[in-house]
């Protein structure tokens, strides 16, 4: 497959490895990210009146989905403000390179059982159940934010590295599964050059950088999902053995996976579009009556609907698609590794999912960033002339259209790479296409 | 093999008519109309309104606890009713497909997301998108029938 390395630009180059320009970004992003915790605590308690809700929500969001995620993978991850007070505690430095064993972490190891992204799975499954009082109240907002950000430098001051990204992000579970999709790659230039290193100081780090954040050899990569773009191995790689790729969209693809974490992670995110599609987007007003009414009764059966839907009712009908193909390819291995393989015909599904979903309800709430803007703790201010801006939904005309398209093109994209891993996983992908197909009719009928 | 491509053709038929066909459907006869939408956090009752193409219809919302508004998608009309008042709103449905309305008053926390859709005409979006959908993967197995059939 063609690769165009972008390292190669002496610019772009020296952008990516200089530590200053990703500082300056992570100190903008930490002061928004400290202000939205302080807006969400002492800010106005509506909603669309408060920088927390209207930029984590609508403005972050948008662009974690829209733009960020298929068109750069974890280049979010590369410059989140959430894990750095962690991480500038557990090296003892900031910018410049600390020596080992002045920064304050036990440095453990994190526990085997738990290298997996089943702790993400339920980090996010359990934000998605409580979303409807996160997404519109900037206190409950506050307190996710804040403890996401304790947490993470709590798992650095306990366990090496970035355990916190790695293992318990409900955001970075997600992004490292689209990130699969991404034109954008960090990748090595040759295994044969990192064979034959023996200090790999891209993993344990040198006078040049630090040892890999997220764990990862780079000698090893096949995929995005865990490789945060933090760019330390492009500094350490003592024979500039690293690049960095525009490659064809879901390249990762084509080598699918054969965890069941994974997997799952597909159908979750699958699953969560359709039910806020449902529940946030819908005209039934039980239903949002039942997801915001957190503790009562209509809220546990919410959950298990809820719970039912993402982690049996899709995940069986998968695994009957999966067994109809290969019955219809009279394969008679086990369904568990085919099952995980034609999961990622799921990917490009969900990612279009949550691109639908996200228009729905981004392009109705977009004039509120111009008004936060100017008044971000919805305290009648005016700094920027916009506070006023009266409400008014954007393109309401293109948006069926617009769904409809993203929606088809998710389609195609996940039979196609159906039909990519169908003959690796030993089945047919007929029945799998036919239940993507079913999942985007579902999704059309709840949009439209 | 030719079992698969009748499927396969069949299926791009069923995509194409149902895309098309409600095109050609028998509209029912403009009517006069009037809704009574009650508006409570966050929801409308009713949320689902039904109209034929051409209908003169009168929009009657009712707020049941805050002030709560009504802005229609696609009509680019807005109401607001104040607490046990009645707001009314009249126009002509000449634009056929599927609409959300929404509070355009702040209510709450989860005002943002209280919306109720409003059909004009059979829901020609969903059938459009759905034929697209279908006729698209079709056309998309057509093209790669050895692949599909590995």
């Amino acid at each position: 497959m063609t690769r165009h390395e972008l390292t190669r630009f002496p610019l772009i180059k020296a952008l990516l490895k200089n530590r200053w320009p990703q500082l300056a970004v992570y100190a903008a992003l930490l002061a928004g990210f400290i202000f939205a915790i302080f807006a969400g605590f002492v800010g106005s308690p509506v909603g669309n009146h408060n920088f927390s809700i209207v930029f984590v929500w609508i403005a972050w969001w948008a662009m974690l989905i829209l733009a960020a995620v298929p068109f750069f993978g974890r280049g979010w991850c590369a410059v989140c403000p959430i894990p750095l007070p962690g991480e500038w505690l557990q090296r003892g430095a900031i910018l410049e390179l600390a020596p080992t064993g002045k920064g304050v972490s036990l440095g453990r190891r994190w526990p085997n059982p738990l290298r997996n992204i089943w702790m993400q799975n339920i980090s996010f499954t359990l934000v998605a159940l409580f979303s409807s009082v996160i997404l519109t109240m900037p206190l409950i907002t506050a307190v996710v934010l804040s403890a996401m950000f304790f947490l993470a430098i709590g798992s650095s001051m306990v366990f090496e590295r970035r355990a916190f990204c790695r293992y318990l992000c409900p955001v970075g579970g997600f992004i490292g599964l689209y990130s699969q999709i991404a034109p954008l790659e960090l990748r090595v230039k040759t295994t044969r050059a990192c064979a034959s290193c023996k200090e790999k100081p891209c993993y344990h780090g040198s006078e040049a950088g630090y040892g890999c954040p997220w764990q990862v050899f780079p000698g090893g990569l096949q995929k995005n999902s865990y490789c945060g773009l933090c760019m330390e191995c492009l500094r350490t790689c003592p024979v500039d053995n690293i690049a960095v790729n525009l490659r064809p969209f879901s390249s990762d693809l084509a080598t699918p996976t054969k965890r069941l974490d994974e997997a799952f992670k597909a159908f979750i995110m699958v699953g969560a579009a359709l039910i806020y599609a449902g529940v946030l987007l819908g005209p039934w007003g039980a239903l949002k009556d039942a997801a915001y009414r957190i503790g009562s009764g209509v809220w546990f059966a919410y959950v298990g609907v809820f719970l039912s839907v993402l982690f049996v009712l899709m995940p069986s009908l998968y695994a009957l698609a999966v067994k109809a193909g290969m019955l219809l390819a009279k394969t008679s291995s086990a369904v568990r590794p085919a099952f995980a393989a034609m999961s990622a015909a799921l990917v490009p599904l969900g990612l279009m999912f949550w691109v639908a979903f996200s228009l729905g309800f981004v392009f109705t709430n977009a004039t509120y960033i111009l008004a936060a803007l100017s008044d971000p703790l919805g305290w009648g201010w005016n700094l920027f002339g916009t506070a006023n801006i009266p409400w008014q939904p954007l393109f309401t005309g293109l948006l069926a259209p617009l769904q409809t398209l993203v929606l088809i093109a998710g389609m195609l994209w996940s039979a196609e790479t159906a039909q990519k891993v169908a003959s690796a996983a030993g089945v047919r992908p007929l029945p799998v296409i036919i239940y993507c197909l079913l999942a985007t009719l579902v999704m059309l009928g709840l949009l439209l | 093999m030719k079992s698969a491509m009748i499927f396969r053709l069949l299926m791009l038929a069923g995509g194409l008519a149902l895309a098309l066909l409600p095109s050609f459907a028998q509209a029912a006869p403009p009517v006069e109309r009037v809704f009574r939408i009650e508006a409570s956090s966050f929801a409308y009752k009713p949320g689902q309104i039904q109209l034929n193409l051409g209908d003169r219809v009168t929009l009657e919302l009712v707020s049941m606890d805050v002030v709560h508004g009504l802005y229609l998608d696609g009509y680019d009309l807005s109401l607001t009713a104040d607490p046990g008042q009645t707001a009314r709103l009249t126009f002509v449905a000449d634009r056929a497909g599927s609409f959300r309305f929404r509070c355009n008053v702040t209510c709450g926390a989860m005002h943002p997301f209280m919306i109720g859709k409003l059909t004009v005409g059979p829901n020609h979006s969903f059938t459009l998108a759905a034929g697209l959908t279908i006729s698209a993967i079709a056309i998309f197995l057509l093209i790669h029938p050895r692949r599909a059939s590995q």
